[in-house]
């Protein structure tokens, strides 16, 4: 995309806006167990952050993503859940059963640190896929 | 005929649900079969197994951990859907720009 949004006020104030956003997005990720929010929400929160730069700064954005890197990342996300369900299969539980990590921790706290894993998987999947969509709807051909 | 077939099953339908709806139990009825089956354990042990004070969590990431997983995967497939039309559609212009020329 070209800098078609591109304002001194937008400039500035997006130099701002973006790392509060993203920050306000991990931590509903981190603390999602405890408040309203998890995996779904602190992905678009993330995800937008990052189309919110891509608009106002175009090819120059700092966090230039494009949408081929953002779907291999959305399978990365997908494959962290799947594979946090695969190790508790290895250590001989039920699948996402997650109190079966051999961890120095109580069982409870093995729980809080798997369902802290699977919501990484699922923030880094909502993420991508926000800008897969954002990427393929706004690139122009070459 | 096939109106008159098309109504008739219609209303048979319609009698059907409003016979059965009088068999479900009340709104908010703290004895109904939904309260009382696993909504219990959820709520007193939740947090002793899961770690997790908020009950939402508790049942999305661990209880029903499965279910998040096909979720993600419908998201990723969103995704992954929408690249592959999108770059489809833009090759099938590109050659037919081609063809032109």
């Amino acid at each position: 995309m070209n800098k078609e949004y591109d304002s001194i006020i937008l400039s500035t104030a997006y130099r701002y806006f973006i790392p509060f956003i993203m920050i306000y997005g991990v931590y509903v990720l981190m603390n999602g167990e405890y408040s309203p929010g998890g995996g779904f929400q602190a992905g678009a929160l993330l995800g937008i952050a990052i189309v919110l730069d891509k608009l106002v700064w175009g090819e120059k954005a700092i966090l230039n993503i494009s949408g081929a890197t953002a779907l291999i990342l959305a399978g990365i996300g997908t494959f962290i859940y799947a594979l946090i369900g695969v190790l508790t299969m290895v250590f001989k539980g039920n699948y996402l059963a997650y109190g079966v990590f051999p961890l120095a921790m109580t069982e409870v706290e093995r729980h809080a640190l798997g369902i802290l894993g699977i919501e990484i998987g699922v923030t880094i999947c909502v993420m991508a896929t926000i800008i897969v969509i954002f990427d393929s709807l706004t690139r122009r051909e070459e | 005929m096939t109106k008159f077939l098309v109504f008739l099953v219609v209303i048979m339908m319609s009698i059907m649900l409003f016979v059965s709806t009088g068999g479900l139990p009340a709104l908010f009825d703290p004895d109904s079969p939904a309260a009382t089956h696993v909504s219990p354990r959820y709520i007193e042990k939740s947090h002793a197994e899961t770690g997790s004070p908020n009950f939402v969590t508790a049942v999305l990431a661990d209880y029903r951990g499965y279910d998040t997983l096909g979720e993600t995967t419908v998201i990723f497939t969103a995704g992954l859907a929408t690249f592959l039309m999108l770059l489809t559609f833009r090759k099938t212009q590109s050659q037919r720009e081609e063809e032109e020329k």
